[in-house]
């Protein structure tokens, strides 16, 4: 008897409780309803949102592991957050193993959807969209995880957002892919991030296409190995909305892909047009800092394999007229400060240095020269990003 | 009998924060163990923590207790007890949070008026429980007889007894656990013994509820071996810094630490941080977007007007209003401690 109860008691430990469907409709109290089914879920249970336009007055978040939010298509279930009045985003998220798929994510007061500490997240088939466009009044970041291992945003839409439509920050194994990024003032952000692949997504009409940043002061400094592979980044002219004070307001109109600081990026198979600053930026930190830990410089950069359309018309810096002008009315693809450590150009096509030879030295004490490649080790591969197996079964 | 069980109630009331009433005069049920031990009781009468819930009487093993400074949450006041049952001790240690045994419970219900007006808005407990800490949210009826929980939270309007018309905010059961949270583990915020008044310690310790270093008196007996955070009602008299840091420690640290819920903003504001460039000074943003407010740096000595801090108190806007949670109004007292701080600053 006793060895029979062993047994049944093992078996319910063994087999994992039968998953749920919890499926929620708009209308009256779907923010109490649909926060409450986000509170109760167990892990590997489905939070089912039916199509229709659900009025919500406060962010909702997510604490339980494993829980699938699936919509029906990002243009059939939207969470409106135009009334908001509380809390910092739209969504947040600070578990494992969650799945965000086929859902919108309207007006958020401030950020769309955020993820932090949430590891083996996916966002997938999301909309996020501030509807009146680029305005500075905009939330800062539409899809956001931030401090976490594993992470995959692919197949969404994100537009409006006044800081940047996909932002990972302070993570380590990333897929961002087959996105569609219009009129943010960055598209794709990656910062103060290692290991994370860029491939497949259109950037267009924001103010910088693609960013790989690394800041010091935070808590993950150092960032790098990031690939940025096979996106199309075209006409990202939008002028600069970002709040003042943020960095990405420091990033020129006109950037197709920027890299500041970093160690270790590659950028190959892009196609890059008509971004009229420059198609291709690497810059050094250049604000004061105290941080023993972080490295201000690019170091480190591949570029191969690139489609060049037309760009560089219309530097958005000061000075970048004239500068152009002189260079018979276009910068080059490819513009550095000067301060990079090892740019691997293998692709030919001319480059522009300013000539700057300190870190944190003025951009007025620029001195351009036309930049040409030294003899260099070969670029050490960057490893591809495996993700775990439970995770790759949730993405089929 | 019913007379004299109201008259002791008042008189626990009026005890209430400076002494530790653990009465065990009244013959009514004790607190319901099983109920902070399991489950998410519908009601906040099952864990009968109250003699009389209406009234916020303590039952017995049931504390008062109050903070010298505290979070601001639109200006609501405050009542707050701490379970212990029956054979258990707080433990101090150091100046940190007091350490619950298993089973404790930590009670805060949310009021606006005084007397006869006053309403009870909502009923805040965590329990600690053999797992860990589970917080709940309990919002109180109309006819003040009773509070639900309120998994989801609720909005409510209310007007302040000052006549000012608010959106208040009663979290729900994850909003508790974002503020309430250290590396993914939900734990107390408030009753740390650098923030609780020497006196109520000290009886603490001298009727046995309390054990641990804590109330080691000093020789003159008049402190517990650590600078205690100063009363917020006695903020005139005390050092712009140290009312500054308590301030910011109580109404911002339960995010802004490493581990927090903001930790990725690099920004830490704990009291016990001394590093400047931590708590903000001259700190440039990371992740604020609009809630910079085009301002530079968190803290700009000397120009509170050009300090993204200050800028996101003074904002009722979400997204970039500061704290995120639970606060629909300005702290005008709170603003004008930070104001004068970052102003007194060298540049």
């Amino acid at each position: 008897m006793i060895k029979a109860v062993i047994a049944a008691s093992a078996l319910v430990v063994a087999a994992p409780a039968l998953a749920e469907t919890h499926t929620i409709a708009p209308g009256e109290g779907a923010q109490e309803r649909l926060q409450e089914a986000l509170i109760l879920a167990k892990p590997g249970d489905v939070i089912a949102l039916e199509a229709g336009r659900y009025s919500l007055t406060d962010g909702l978040s997510l604490f339980v592991d494993g829980v699938t939010v699936q919509g029906a298509g990002m243009d059939k279930s939207v969470l409106d957050f135009s009334d908001q009045q509380g809390s910092g985003e739209g969504l947040l998220v600070t578990s494992d193993g969650v799945t965000l798929r086929d859902f919108a994510v309207e007006n958020a007061k401030g950020d769309g959807i955020k993820s932090k500490g949430a590891d083996q997240i996916i966002y997938d088939r999301l909309r996020v969209e501030w509807t009146n466009g680029p305005d500075a009044n905009n939330g800062a970041y539409g899809i956001y995880p931030v401090e976490a291992r594993d992470i995959v945003v692919q197949d969404s839409y994100v537009r409006g957002a006044s800081d940047a439509g996909i932002y990972v920050g302070q993570s380590e194994k990333i897929i961002v892919r087959r996105n569609r990024v219009v009129e943010n003032v960055a598209g794709i952000e990656i910062e103060n991030s290692n290991r994370a692949e860029v491939t497949e997504n259109l950037a267009t009409l924001n103010t910088g296409g693609i960013l790989v940043f690394d800041l010091p002061g935070l808590p993950k400094v150092g960032g790098g190995d990031v690939l940025v592979a096979r996106n199309a980044v075209i006409d990202n002219n939008t002028d600069n909305f970002a709040p003042e004070g943020n960095i990405v307001a420091s990033v020129p109109a006109g950037t197709g892909v920027m890299v500041m600081a970093n160690t270790g990026v590659v950028l190959s198979d892009n196609m890059l047009v008509n971004n009229k600053t420059s198609q291709i930026m690497l810059i050094a930190y250049n604000q004061p800092y105290e941080d023993e830990r972080y490295q201000p410089r690019p170091v480190n950069v591949q570029v191969k394999d690139n489609i060049y359309g037309s760009g560089g018309t219309q530097p958005d810096f000061p000075g970048g007229d004239l500068l152009a002008a002189a260079l018979g009315g276009a910068l080059p693809p490819v513009l550095t400060d000067g301060l990079h450590q090892g740019l691997h150009l293998e692709d030919s096509i001319p480059a522009l240095s300013l000539g700057l030879t300190q870190v944190g030295q003025p951009l007025s004490q620029a001195s351009p020269v036309p930049w040409t490649p030294a003899e260099l080790e070969p670029f050490p591969q960057l490893r591809a990003v495996q993700l775990p197996a439970s995770m790759a079964a949730r993405l089929n | 009998m019913i007379r004299s069980a109201a008259i002791l109630g008042a008189a626990a009331l009026a005890l209430a924060g400076t002494l530790a009433a653990r009465a065990t005069v009244l013959n009514l049920p004790a607190v319901h163990d099983e109920a902070v031990m399991e489950g998410m009781p519908r009601s906040l009468s099952d864990f009968r923590f109250f003699d009389d819930l209406s009234r916020q009487l303590p039952n017995d093993n049931v504390i008062g207790y109050r903070l010298n400074t505290a979070l601001y949450s639109d200006g609501a006041d405050k009542l707050r007890f701490i379970y212990l049952p029956e054979g258990t001790k707080l433990e101090a240690q150091g100046q940190g949070l007091l350490k619950f045994p298993v089973g404790a419970a930590i009670i805060k219900t949310f009021a606006f008026g005084e007397g006869e007006d006053r309403r009870l808005i909502e009923t805040r407990v965590l329990l600690h429980r053999e797992g860990g800490w589970t917080a709940l949210p309990y919002k109180w009826n109309e006819e003040q007889t009773e509070a639900t929980l309120a998994l989801a939270g609720a909005r409510l309007a209310l007007t302040r007894p000052d006549g000012k018309a608010i959106s208040y905010r009663v979290p729900n059961m994850n909003q508790c656990a974002t503020c309430h949270s250290i590396d993914g583990e939900i734990i107390p915020i408030g009753p740390k013994s650098r923030n609780l008044p020497f006196t109520w310690q000290a009886n603490l310790h001298r009727v046995g509820d309390l054990r641990g270093s804590s109330p080691e008196l000093s020789k003159d007996g008049q402190s517990v071996g650590w600078p205690l955070l100063p009363h917020w009602e006695h903020r005139d008299q005390v050092n712009i810094d140290a009312i500054a840091r308590a301030y910011l420690d109580v109404n911002c640290a339960h995010c802004h630490q490493p581990g927090g819920s903001a930790s990725n903003s690099g920004l830490d504001l704990r009291w016990e941080q001394d590093d400047p460039h931590a708590i903000g000074i001259r700190k440039p943003p990371v992740a604020a977007g609009r809630g910079a407010g085009g301002h530079k740096v968190s803290i700009a000595p000397g120009d509170p007007d050009a300090s993204i801090l200050l800028y996101r108190m003074q904002s009722t806007e979400p997204g970039v209003a500061m704290p995120e949670l639970s606060r629909s109004t300005v702290d005008d007292e709170g603003v004008a401690v930070i104001r004068q701080w970052i102003a007194g600053m060298g540049q």
